[in-house]
């Protein structure tokens, strides 16, 4: 008993002394990939592929880091979390980074002690109705039968705003997304609700799409984000800013095709920075002066990686929305690189 | 007298009648159609309606099933080619084929690997589980193939398994050694010996030697993940359960009371609980870099349960035999672990076999909450990787309907291989 007591005590000193020395970024360097915490499966944002590869909209992310960080863009072991697995998984040093829609809230910030590095998708939720039902606008669905996953905020969401909108709806509580699509395809519900992204993955599946359409409204705030722990800004430093490198690099027009040309040196001082070209701001995080220009070309700037995975030309048809640069009138806004 | 009798009777056959064939209603299929499914009113109406749930099932499944389509790379390919017919999309079977047998990080050139492991494991499980048509010189593969398998399947140098083995031998040495003298001696040398000789042979430098490409744990997916957990878990309660159960029984206060609490503890508590406690709670106490292998933290959750849960069975044989049987084996001067051996356990695991498979068949099939802690068995690949790819995702029927003929056929086979095992081990008087 006393040496069992004896070896807890040993871990736990030996847990806390790791997690306070923790520099992220050396270890990386150090066991030369990157851990990436990803989902077991989402359509569009991470999945592995026929031969294995993942891919996706978050996987990208992922891939970005990596390049920036090592040079490398398939230098990342992921890691497939569940959405009970994943903090967990980041606060006890499992990996490095978790990008894995997982919505920005005020407790997971501050109460579970992690740090949002950004928001690479804003999401929120949204209405999917069969064309049949000639309706245009959420206003519209008063009296609807609507399919609801039980427990989640997507149930109190829809109160609130039925409610403030004075009118009447009739909830079908069901467990799953699978369980969803077989519901509303039956005409067990008029309505499904869920995350627009979620909606549109949904539809995807359908046998004929076209028949369906995503209402306009979008009536809650989902900021999707990649995540690090608290206590190594350092680290989510170099996460933060190759999530910026990669929506400014859209704004200012540097893809995956021109990055080798432009990096040579362009009229632009602003992309020279970026590229490393000009100033040295790779050095200031620990990083070679090419960083950014890596994790662009690694799969693209932010507009390639949503176009690619989950944009109007895939089979799930996201729309960029509130994701368009803020130029475009979206909520894009990268600080400036100086 | 006799002419009365002449006149009440009116005619008498003399000659014997030919052999007339049976009345049509009584012979071949009318009359065991007669007999068991139209022999009353209610048992025809029965019938009937029996027959048209079973036509309107066929009607469905038949098309569906011959009508799929096996070649297509993703389910609106598949839509396209079916053109509004009812079909499966068994294309994703056919793409998805090795994911959903190996996982999808296994690395692709050496499936042979796990391949053979899985082909072996039937050459070391005959001579156990059929003993009178084997020979018995076959048992000793069946004490390496663990360490083979390990070797195939997760590579690396071939002293590891090999050290491992000799681990054991050196622990059975001292055993033997010490065993006549006192069993406890022996037992506690032995186990002593073990890890004296693992921890020394840990600072040899083994890399290198005679190595196969190595594949990590996380590694490990699809079908194989599932087999491997419930082979190894099955195993390795048994012999867990019977030492559980034996203590449980014991006069000895500390060894019982430990046993009582193990059991009730772990059947106390749900599976998937212990598993989280694997795969999180560990996480936390252990330092930081420190890779203790999630599979071996699975296997070791599982076994536990699954051994709580033999243990009482077992203990269900136990109070089983009359006391006789205890007594008999003190009367012929036998000790404890003689009479055990020779007397009780043969006795009462035979009648635990059913309650032993039952354990079994459950746990090979609870093998699949381990997707819920993010490991890609079979389940955990379908739910998470193949539905959530952009060509598969809607594909439900086709995927879950694979996983369920797997399990059928493996779990319909422990069943069918209980029942032949208890008709062999049958010596009641009927």
């Amino acid at each position: 008993m006393t040496k069992t007591v004896t070896l807890g005590a040993l871990t736990v000193a030996a847990f806390a002394a790791g997690a306070a020395g923790a520099a992220t970024l050396d270890d990386v360097k150090a066991r030369g990939s990157l851990n990436c915490g990803v989902t077991t499966g989402l359509v569009g944002f991470a999945a592995p592929d026929a031969n294995g590869e993942w891919e996706g909209f978050d996987v990208g992310v992922c891939r970005a880091v990596a390049a920036a960080v090592l040079g490398d863009p398939t230098a990342v072991t992921f890691v497939p979390t569940t959405g009970k697995t994943r903090f967990t998984a980041l606060a006890s040093g499992e990996i490095d980074l978790l990008a894995r829609n997982t919505t920005w809230t005020y407790s997971r910030d501050v109460d579970l002690k992690f740090e949002f590095v950004g928001v690479n998708y804003y999401d929120g939720q949204g209405f999917l109705v069969p064309k049949a039902l000639g309706v245009s606008s959420a206003k519209e669905l008063s009296g609807a039968t609507i399919c609801i996953q039980t427990g989640t905020t997507t149930e109190l969401n829809l109160a609130d705003y039925f409610r403030k909108n004075n009118m009447e709806y009739q909830p079908v509580p069901i467990e799953t997304n699978g369980e969803a699509q077989q519901q509303y395809l039956a005409g067990a519900c008029d309505v499904y609700t869920t995350d627009a992204s979620g909606l549109a993955a949904t539809r995807a599946a359908f046998e004929t799409p076209g028949d369906h359409v995503v209402l306009p409204e979008i009536i809650s705030k989902e900021p999707l984000g990649p995540l690090v722990r608290h206590g190594d800004s350092e680290w989510g430093d170099v996460a933060r800013w190759t999530l910026n490198a990669l929506i400014a690099a859209e704004e200012y027009g540097i893809t995956s095709a021109n990055v080798e040309e432009l990096s040579a040196g362009t009229d632009s001082p602003e992309i020279d920075r970026i590229l490393g070209t000009e100033d040295n701001l790779g050095a200031m995080m620990g990083l070679e002066p090419t960083w950014a220009k890596a994790a662009i070309a690694a799969g693209g700037n932010y507009g390639e990686l949503f176009e690619k995975n989950i944009g109007e030309n895939t089979p799930i048809g996201l729309s960029r929305g509130l994701n368009a640069q803020w130029t475009d009138g979206g909520l894009l806004y990268a600080p400036p690189f100086r | 007298m006799s002419d009365t009798h002449q006149q009440s009777i009116g005619y008498v056959r003399d000659s014997m009648l030919p052999e007339a064939t049976p009345p049509l209603g009584e012979v071949g299929a009318i009359r065991w159609m007669r007999a068991n499914l139209f022999s009353s009113i209610a048992n025809g109406a029965l019938t009937l309606a029996s027959l048209f749930v079973l036509y309107h099932l066929i009607s469905g499944v038949l098309p569906w099933a011959l009508n799929g389509v096996w070649d297509a790379p993703s389910i609106r390919a598949c839509r396209e080619i079916l053109d509004g017919n009812t079909g499966g999309c068994f294309a994703v079977l056919t793409e998805r084929w090795n994911q959903l047998l190996f996982g999808f990080q296994y690395p692709s050139e050496i499936y042979w690997r796990p391949t053979l492991a899985f082909v072996l494991l039937f050459v070391a499980i005959a001579p156990v589980l059929f003993r009178k048509v084997f020979p018995l010189r076959m048992l000793v593969f069946s004490a390496l193939y663990p360490f083979i398998a390990y070797y195939l399947i997760w590579g690396g140098s071939i002293l590891i398994p090999v050290f491992a083995l000799l681990g054991f031998v050196a622990g059975y040495l001292v055993y033997s050694r010490f065993v006549a003298q006192s069993f406890a001696a022996g037992f506690f040398g032995g186990i002593l010996a073990a890890f004296v000789f693992w921890y020394v042979t840990g600072f040899l430098p083994i890399e290198g030697v005679l190595a196969l490409q190595v594949v990590e744990s996380r590694n490990m997916g699809g079908f194989m993940l599932n087999l491997i957990l419930g082979t190894v878990c099955v195993s390795l309660s048994i012999p867990f359960g019977i030492a559980l159960a034996l203590g449980r029984q014991s006069d000895m206060p500390i060894i019982k009371w430990i046993c009582i609490l193990f059991i009730e503890f772990i059947r106390g508590v749900p599976l998937i609980t212990l598993l989280f406690v694997a795969n999180v709670v560990l996480a936390y106490f252990l330092p930081p870099g420190t890779n203790f292998d999630l599979i071996l933290r699975v296997i070791i959750m599982i076994t536990m349960f699954a051994s709580a849960y033999i243990a009482e069975v077992i203990r269900g044989g136990l109070a089983a035999l009359p006391k006789g049987q205890y007594e008999a084996g003190d009367s012929l001067g036998l000790d404890y672990a003689q009479s055990m051996r020779l007397i009780i356990l043969p006795q009462a695991l035979k009648i635990s076999i059913p309650g032993i498979v039952n354990v079994s068949v459950g746990l090979f099939k609870d093998t699949t909450l381990v997707s819920v802690i993010s490991m890609f068995d079979l389940v955990g690949m379908i739910r998470g990787p193949i539905l959530a790819s952009t060509d598969w995702n809607g594909v439900y029927w086709e995927l879950l309907g694979f996983a369920a003929v797997l399990f059928f056929i493996v779990c319909y086979g422990i069943s069918q291989y209980s029942q032949w095992l208890e008709r062999q081990l049958q010596t009641d008087h009927r």
